[in-house]
């Protein structure tokens, strides 16, 4: 009995191995894969396959995309694991950095250089470059500097778009005593929170004290508790710190989710009257909103506080960097490097490109058009800082430190908090 | 054990446990009526208020969780097009290829070093046993990069031999440390009179250890079932993430959208995972009646 | 002794050829062993075939592969003189266990201390700056109050609450629903359970509808609503509360299943000389599962200390609800700072110690043969 259990045991176990020999004729060439790993999923990650099926006909290259929303922690483990895919696609440039300066990246050869100069305005360039050297290709893009308004209300109550500052803060205080409440805030982000609260103090710093001191900054040239950050923390706090100017106060600020925040626009009447945030956020309206997108929805770029430095366009994107030099790898980084890796995405909507030579056109709808137009126009435009800085604070201490001060913590000790925290 | 029947006791036992027991369910409840209801509802109303107030009831979570939700791309061609995305039975199957053997396999091993730790004396016992207890805090994250690293070298990335040796491995701690507290636990004297016997000790563990460990073994397979069939992480890493391997919990996990704007396909999609977990703890719940027999026998 | 007279017979020559036999068959048959196993991790690595198939071949090779490790590990051992297969014996059975978790877990933790005295990116020894940054950083400290917080109330919720649950249904004729319905968070993936539990404490300012069920009762009764997750230190209780609910039905299992294990004579035998039904709980049967306790709260201890998703993505740890863990998963995989997250890990490992200690005496009490 033992001996027949065992007799079968070992013929089963045996059987792989006649499959196993059977598979080695059966091994055929196979064609040329490319294999991407990125951040973005489901509907994103199809329009992405779409929008790249133009190159793997013309070239007979398969492109492989992996999406995952642990894409961070992933990303370094398979890195430090010697298990990288060909291409990824780093959706913050400190992440590049940290890989470059281990030299897991494969540098931008000389003739993808060339298409970039041609295709992209420099400062994507920068934003891809370490230590002069560069490795990042933008691809998809974001803009973050514009404030949505419920269109038809609007009109009712008869609110004109600000165009200065003082016109926006005028405007809010006529919506009080309307009986408005001008701001929707949310700042909750699970793991994330606090990140729209950095890119509200970003834009301030952007608008008040210009690109060149916003560098320092985000170089940590000048301190996190220097008086220009102080200040634009200042101007922050007059809108958010003010329970009239705010839906439902500083704890409905905290506890409410960055992508449930605009839903207050969408009431009859609203409940709130205007929503900072990026293009990305209309993915996040109300179905019957989505709809009517163009006749809903109104937006305009948050306007300048100092006209020295007008009105900057702050951003962010993915940019594709190369762990494993193989001529199809680069055939498709050099694809990527062009409007036409974009335009079908475009005209699904729901993403930018910062291509010079791109087709307007193409976006579905008069507001992304605008929003793309703003992009590649912009006379300055800067990256998020928090995506800039060293993760210990840009994904750290700064993201807490937002969520502290709104909670009741002194600004200066939150301020001298980040600042201790940056990295030497 | 005695049921008690007929005494007043029997009534203040059900009603502690039917209290305990609604309060348990709160959010079970919660969830499973918002995962019935559309997203602006959800967000608007409590779900409570669906008793109260004619609120829509609606399966749409559910079908974009099993058909796949729609998509809207424009092909090469330029022409817009909207169409479903996978359904989840290829994730269903994936799930199930990682996590089988991935039950099975450390349970084996654990059980035969539970009664190697609780029956046999060999030098470094104390040291080896102590080691396993610290293991079970050691955070698995640690242990990625290196494994990763031995992988590549191995050629085992991306195959489900290596996830489940890693599962192996992540579960083992556990595994032995429970089974020993009930493997130590069976009377001396079953094991005497056999080893008086000349039984070797694989015939002791496989005829007597085994079989007198099924309830211990029942309620290690559920959490072992549980812990790899709800991993996202371990998965992620040893296997990867595209669509041809990419388990249940994966394919949810995106479900929600880059940003998570989709997040309300959580409630039904943990529904729809939540049913086979189900399935195998009511399998097994027999196996812990069976203890009724194990207990009978230890005197 | 007949095999000695045989032996005689046989003489030195025929002696030497069984011995050199006898090697052979035991190098040979481990040989086939491997080889048979390798053949089908070939098969399992590289084939295309039907996803049926390989999930099929895979589980047969995977669970018979270690039945006939185990099998032949003992064969070989069987054919060693008797002193050394004593000897060697324990070890078939703890043996590959062992070797295993040297490899996924003891080397890794061995790296994470070595890791642990380097920067960030592992290029310079910075000696214990780590560690001072582990003892010392303000929310490094708020996490240690907050996971001995963990450790007392969850622990002492899960298992508690397991007790009564486990004990109770244990007298009842409806245990089954009962136990299931307790069960059944252990079964709900975590993601889903943060929704939910976003739902029963969610915020909405007052005079809105309340989509959170807690503020819903609180402005019921006339009460304004509350932000819990922002009020200090409660907002780490209503965290562990959610841990209870999801650990209650781990504990219920365990100890349902030891319960199970008790004698009914020596119960019967309480009841019959007239003990109550608590003393009967009290001193027999408490006492007779003692053993099954402290694996179980050891379990959730351990559970309390790695407590990482939870917190991570309900609060991020705002509002001094930082936890060792999470540190320790931010650090490593969002800071990238491998020293300081390999020097938190280690601290984990440290902090275990008293219930490592704990664990030791109850295990040297146990005799082997």
């Amino acid at each position: 009995m033992k001996k027949v259990f065992f007799v079968v045991l070992i013929a089963v176990l045996t059987l792989p191995a006649v499959f196993a020999a059977g598979q080695v004729e059966s091994a055929a060439p196979e064609a040329k894969t490319v294999t991407v790993f990125g951040a973005f999923v489901d509907e994103e990650a199809r329009r992405f396959e779409e929008a790249i099926k133009p190159f793997e006909e013309r070239t007979g290259i398969k492109v492989i995309y992996e999406g995952s929303k642990d894409f961070e922690t992933l990303i370094s483990v398979r890195v430090e694991g010697g298990n990288p895919p060909d291409i990824a696609g780093l959706p913050q440039p400190g992440l590049m950095m940290n890989f470059a300066s281990q030299d897991k990246l494969v540098p931008i050869w000389s003739s993808l250089e060339a298409t970039i100069d041609k295709n992209y305005a420099p400062v994507w360039k920068d934003l891809g470059s370490y230590k002069g050297t560069p490795y990042g290709v933008f691809h998809r893009v974001n803009a973050k500097s514009f404030v949505w308004y419920p269109k038809k209300a609007w009109a009712k109550a008869g609110y004109k778009v600000p165009k200065t500052w003082d016109e926006m803060t005028a405007l809010m205080d006529k919506m009080v005593a309307n009986g408005h409440t001008p701001w929707a805030v949310g700042l909750e982000a699970g793991g994330a929170t606090g990140w729209v609260g950095t890119d509200w103090i970003e834009d301030i710093m952007l608008r008040t004290v210009g690109p060149e001191v916003y560098d320092k900054w985000v170089a940590n040239e000048i301190p996190f508790n220097a008086p220009e950050v102080k200040a634009a923390f200042d101007i922050l706090g007059k809108i958010w710190l003010n329970p009239k100017y705010v839906y439902g106060g500083k704890n409905t600020i905290l506890t409410t989710s960055f992508g449930d925040a605009p839903r207050p626009l969408f009431d009859d009447p609203p409940k709130a009257w205007m929503h900072r945030q990026g293009n990305f956020i209309t993915g996040f309206f109300p179905d019957r909103i989505q709809a009517n997108l163009e006749e809903e929805v109104g937006v305009f770029a948050l306007p300048a506080i100092n006209p020295e430095f007008g009105i900057p366009v702050l951003g962010g994107g993915d940019q594709f960097v190369v762990f494993n030099d193989r001529p199809e790898v680069r055939e498709f980084m050099e694809f990527l490097a062009t409007w036409e890796s974009g335009e079908l995405w475009a005209k699904a909507g729901g993403a930018l490109f910062p291509y010079l030579n791109q087709d307007l056109n193409a976006y579905p709808n008069e507001i992304e058009r605008s929003l793309a137009e703003a992009l590649v126009n912009a006379k300055v435009f800067r990256f998020d800082a928090s995506d800039l800085m060293p993760a210990q604070v840009g994904a750290g201490s700064f993201w807490t430190g937002i969520v502290d001060w709104v909670s009741g913590k002194p600004l200066n000790t939150v301020l001298n908090n980040i600042q201790k925290s940056w990295p030497k | 054990m005695t049921k008690i029947h007929k005494s007043k006791w029997a009534y203040v036992v059900n009603l502690i446990l039917l209290v305990l027991v609604i309060i348990w369910s709160i959010p079970i409840i919660g969830l499973l009526i918002s995962s019935l209801r559309p997203q602006e509802d959800v967000l608007s109303t409590g779900w409570w208020t669906l008793f109260k107030n004619k609120g829509v009831i609606t399966l749409d979570n559910y079908k974009q969780v099993l058909g796949g939700s729609e998509y809207t791309f424009v092909d090469s061609t330029g022409a817009t097009v909207r169409s479903s995305g996978d359904n989840l039975s290829r994730a269903f199957m994936n799930s199930f290829t990682v996590t089988i053997p991935s039950v099975i396999i450390p349970i084996l091993i654990a059980s035969a070093a539970a009664f190697g730790f609780a029956w046999m004396v060999f030098p470094g016992r104390k040291f080896f046993f102590t080691t396993v207890v610290a293991l079970l805090v050691v955070p698995l994250q640690i242990a990625l990069i290196p494994i990763l690293r031995d992988y590549q070298s191995l050629g085992l990335t991306g195959s489900y031999l290596g996830i489940w040796m890693a599962h192996t491995g992540f579960g083992l701690p556990l595994g032995i440390y429970l089974l020993y507290n009930y493997i130590s636990t069976i009377p001396r004297d079953i094991f005497e009179s056999a080893f008086l016997d000349g039984a070797r000790p694989m015939v002791v563990f496989s005829r007597l250890v085994l079989p007198l460990s099924v309830p211990a073994i029942a309620s290690l397979a559920i959490f072992q079932f549980l812990w790899v069939w709800n991993d996202l992480l371990v998965a992620l890493v040893f296997l990867g993430g595209t669509s041809d391997v990419a388990v249940l919990t994966q394919r949810l996990a995106n479900m929600v959208g880059s940003r998570g704007q989709d997040w309300h396909l959580l409630t039904s999609g943990a529904f729809v995972a939540m049913i086979v977990p189900l399935v195998v703890f009511f399998a097994l719940q027999r196996y812990f009646v069976q203890g009724l027999m194990a207990g009978s026998v230890k005197g | 002794m007949e095999k000695g007279k045989q032996l005689e017979k046989r003489g030195i020559l025929t002696e030497i050829f069984v011995t050199i036999g006898r090697i052979a068959v035991s190098i040979f048959v481990p040989v086939v062993a491997f080889f048979i196993l390798w053949a089908g991790f070939i098969f399992l690595r590289d084939s295309n075939a039907n996803q049926g198939i390989i999930a099929l071949v895979a589980i047969i090779w995977g669970v018979g592969g270690v039945a006939l490790l185990f099998w032949v590990a003992d064969w070989v051992v069987n054919r060693t003189p008797v002193h050394v297969a004593k000897k060697l014996q324990p070890f078939v059975f703890v043996g590959p266990a062992l070797v295993i978790l040297t490899w996924y877990l003891f080397l890794p933790t061995m790296r994470s201390l070595y890791l642990s005295f380097f920067d960030a990116q592992s290029k310079n020894f910075i000696g214990l700056t780590n560690y001072i940054f582990a003892f010392t950083d303000s929310k490094m400290l708020e996490s240690f109050t907050n996971n001995l917080m963990w450790i007392i109330l969850g622990t002492g919720g899960s298992v508690g609450f397991g007790l009564i649950i486990a004990l109770l249904s244990d007298r009842s004729k409806f245990e089954k629903v009962f136990k299931s319905i307790i069960f059944m968070p252990m079964a709900i993936s975590f993601v889903g359970a943060g929704v939910i539990w976003r739902f029963i404490y969610a915020y909405k300012p007052a005079g809105e509808d309340q989509i959170g069920i807690l503020n819903a009762i609180v402005t019921f009764f006339g009460g304004n609503p509350q932000a819990w997750f922002t009020i200090r230190p409660w907002n780490n209780v209503f965290l562990i509360i959610i841990l209870i609910w999801l650990q209650t039905g781990y504990a219920m299992v365990i100890i349902s299943a030891a319960l199970k294990g008790v004698p009914s004579t020596i119960i019967d035998a309480g009841r019959i000389d007239g003990a109550s039904e608590m003393r009967v709980i009290r001193s027999i049967i408490i006492p007779y599962i003692f053993s099954t306790l402290v694996t179980v709260s050891t379990t959730i201890v351990i559970i309390s200390l790695k407590i990482f998703d939870i917190v991570f993505t309900m609060t991020n740890g705002n509002y001094g609800t930082e936890v060792i863990a999470s540190m320790q998963y931010k650090q490593m995989f969002r800071f990238y700072h491998y020293g300081r997250g390999s020097a938190i890990a280690i601290v984990l490992v440290i902090a275990v110690i008293p219930v490592m200690w704990y664990n030791l005496r109850q295990f040297s009490k146990r005799e082997g043969f």
